[in-house]
């Protein structure tokens, strides 16, 4: 049954009936609905979890690894600052094959101050051994949060899972959801069973020092895990998820008519819900024009260059910079793509790079079909030239 | 074979002479197998769990610098939504650098959601593990890498962080201090803790041979002389009432002086230049024997 629903609320109680044990957040805009719900399903007794409100996002993290730890399954949520006062403990967490599952809904990272949304947040923590999922809709952020346990908790992985979600755009919209069913999802999730947890019957030592002649392996082991055993994972779930809920998920990338497209939109989140639109429009004007979403940004699926290679022109939209280089994700297209072609001597589209969104600015389809037609390599969309004054 | 009944085995790599190792071994043996160990980047986690070696016969996690405050919270979450909480302890510990400076708010956090935890501080007194610089609770007038007695500087010249007063304002259950040299004292407290439910607070001082320049064959003796002049006070209080203080008899109370002697981070304290400092810790001493009632016939 689906109902009119808020994205934070959906979510919220998608994780309830995922049943976590020990929740445990800071409030910080515009996640703080998720956790509010999360509080009165518990308060209400519809929810039986520990519930802990601690002074700070570190702590929330550092919690919820502790309870992860003790063998129970775990949940937060946390946004831009709250996500880089988490950083170290999230890099700690996959250090440590800890599968806790959190949402991270993305928005501008100070300074200027600023709320609204973008996805420089979680970019900077790419490189922690995260698995880093990304919806379209509030539906897919529902679906992919029952889907995230399944794949951070299976014991050959073991690695925290972070689900994110556009800020306001998803938290705080409204659209018809089905929340992800209790009996369905108690037959698709597995109790969470896992290999190692502090146990006074069988005492273990998590968390050791580490020195140069073991450190190397720990991150080699991360990166396989990453890239074989989470990809297949990822899709296998996803495959498991969309027989028993009825309901399409899409695994590691979604498709949008690249079966003949000569040029192809890369970007991730609920942005292409518009640039499927600019898509549709640009079809029924005979423009071969396809669309890759990229839902898993880590492990990076290179699998998509096989559509890539077979285009003439790759066009990676994306809501964040690597300030003094790249787009973050025009560069593991970049990479991927000339790894790819590189081996197998195929002729490389050429790739743009368009960097949109900052901090909540507004893009509008017009603007995306003016991309489609401009050939510049790497460019901000919907720049105001006149505001520049007082910044450079 | 070691004993079984050793919780925090020998063969690991603390220094000679270590307050810590034996502090926090007392510990555990008082607190018994059926406790889960949270420990925050330090000293003992280094030297008690290097890969492939661990010495800790109960289940320890170390987490970050900073974060054993709230990673115990989880821990102890767990336990509770397990329903076992009743059958195992959780102890979160630190180092002095980990408890009263960069990991302060996770303990605050922890005692004041009222954590059914033992907390404890081994205190050395200063950043130890990264080579001996200045801490919060780094005694007047110490000699350390970041307070250096030089030509215009007597070392450090701020008061120790008080931590006991700190924990209480946090009303914390159960709150004392204890030493090394006093071993049954030291378990007893940490049994007693164990027993009340809630957030608790044990204050060791922990002596660093190498970070406080002392003889590491008289470790026991420069924790005793640390009682026996009034720098360290051994002072219980349960529900936030004190309700026991080890008294010092008149005529065995030291000068300040004798606890400065034993150790070359208080050298240049003995210094006719540096008179004035010790003229303050004398004050101080004055001020710990009046306010704990100290002094016995």
């Amino acid at each position: 049954m689906k109902e009119f629903i808020e994205g934070a609320v959906a979510i919220a109680r998608s994780v309830a009936n995922c049943k976590p044990a020990v929740v445990s957040a800071y409030p910080i805009t515009p996640q703080t609905h998720i956790v509010e719900e999360l509080a009165s399903l518990v308060a209400n007794g519809k929810l039986k979890a520990e519930f802990v409100n601690v002074e700070s996002e570190h702590s929330a993290a550092s919690c919820v690894l502790g309870a992860s730890a003790t063998g129970v399954r775990v949940y937060s949520s946390t946004s831009s600052q709250g996500l880089l006062l988490m950083a170290e403990v999230l890099f700690n967490a996959a250090g440590m094959r800890l599968p806790v599952v959190m949402c991270c809904v993305n928005r501008a990272v100070s300074a200027p101050i600023n709320i609204w949304n973008d996805q420089q947040d979680i970019v900077t923590l790419r490189d922690a051994g995260l698995i880093l999922l990304f919806a379209e809709t509030i539906q897919e952020a529902c679906d992919l949060h029952v889907q995230a346990f399944k794949i951070a908790e299976d014991p050959n992985i073991m690695l925290p899972c972070i689900v994110n979600i556009d800020g306001y755009i998803l938290s705080h919209g409204y659209e018809p959801v089905e929340i992800p069913p209790q009996d369905l999802v108690d037959k698709f999730l597995p109790p969470y069973n896992p290999p190692y947890k502090l146990d006074v019957n069988n005492p273990l030592t998590l968390g050791p020092l580490v020195g140069p002649e073991w450190y190397l392996e720990t991150r080699y082991a991360i990166q396989e895990t990453l890239n074989n055993d989470v990809k297949k994972k990822i899709v296998e779930v996803a495959e498991e998820f969309t027989k028993l809920f009825g309901r399409k998920s899409y695994g590691l990338f979604e498709e949008y008519k690249t079966e003949d497209a000569e040029t192809v939109f890369v970007t991730m989140g609920s942005i292409a819900g518009l640039v499927k639109e600019v898509v549709d429009e640009l079809r029924q004007q005979n423009q071969k024009v396809g669309l890759v979403r990229i839902i898993s940004y880590r492990p990076f699926p290179n699998e998509i260059v096989k559509i890539l290679l077979k285009t003439k022109r790759v066009i990676v939209l994306e809501k964040c910079i690597s300030l003094g280089s790249k787009g973050p994700l025009f560069e593991d297209v970049v990479s991927s793509l000339y790894i790819e072609a590189s081996n197998n001597g195929n002729k490389l589209p050429v790739v743009n790079n368009y960097i949109c969104g900052l901090g909540g600015r507004d893009v509008y389809k017009e603007e995306l079909i003016e991309v489609y037609k401009d050939k510049e390599t790497i460019k901000f969309i919907g720049l105001k030239k006149e505001n520049l004054g007082s910044f450079i | 074979m070691i004993d079984e009944k050793i919780l925090l085995t020998p063969g690991h790599t603390g220094c000679a002479g270590c307050g810590q190792a034996l502090a926090a071994r007392l510990v555990i043996d008082a607190a018994g197998k059926n406790t889960i160990v949270v420990n925050n980047t330090g000293c003992l986690e280094v030297f008690t769990t290097g890969y492939p070696y661990t010495s800790w016969r109960v289940p320890f996690i170390h987490s970050l610098f900073e974060n054993a405050g709230a990673v115990a919270s989880g821990v102890e979450s767990a336990l509770n939504y397990l329903g076992i909480k009743d059958n195992v302890n959780v102890i979160a510990q630190a180092g002095d650098g980990g408890f009263a400076d960069i990991g302060l708010q996770a303990f605050s956090g922890l005692w004041e959601r009222g954590h059914d935890i033992l907390t404890i501080c081994y205190d050395n007194e200063a950043y130890m593990n990264t080579g001996i610089q200045r801490s919060g609770t780094t005694p007047t007038g110490t000699n350390t890498t970041t307070t250096p007695v030089g030509k215009d500087s007597a070392g450090n010249l701020r008061w120790k962080k008080n931590l006991v007063d700190i924990a209480l304002a946090h009303k914390c259950v159960y709150v004392a201090t204890a030493s090394i040299h006093l071993p049954i004292d030291l378990q007893n407290k940490v049994k007693k803790a164990l027993k009340m439910k809630g957030p608790k607070f044990i204050h060791i001082l922990a002596i660093c041979p190498l970070g406080w320049s002392s003889n590491p064959a008289e470790t026991i003796k420069v924790t005793e002389v640390a009682v026996r002049t009034g720098f360290w006070p051994l002072v219980e209080y349960e529900n936030g009432v004190l309700t026991k203080v080890r008294k010092i008899k008149k005529d065995e109370l030291l000068p300040i002086e004798e606890y400065f002697k034993l150790q070359k981070r208080f050298a240049h304290l003995l210094k006719e230049e540096n008179k004035h400092v010790v003229e303050m810790w004398k004050e101080k001493v004055k001020e710990n024997i009046e306010k704990y009632n100290l002094l016995e016939d």
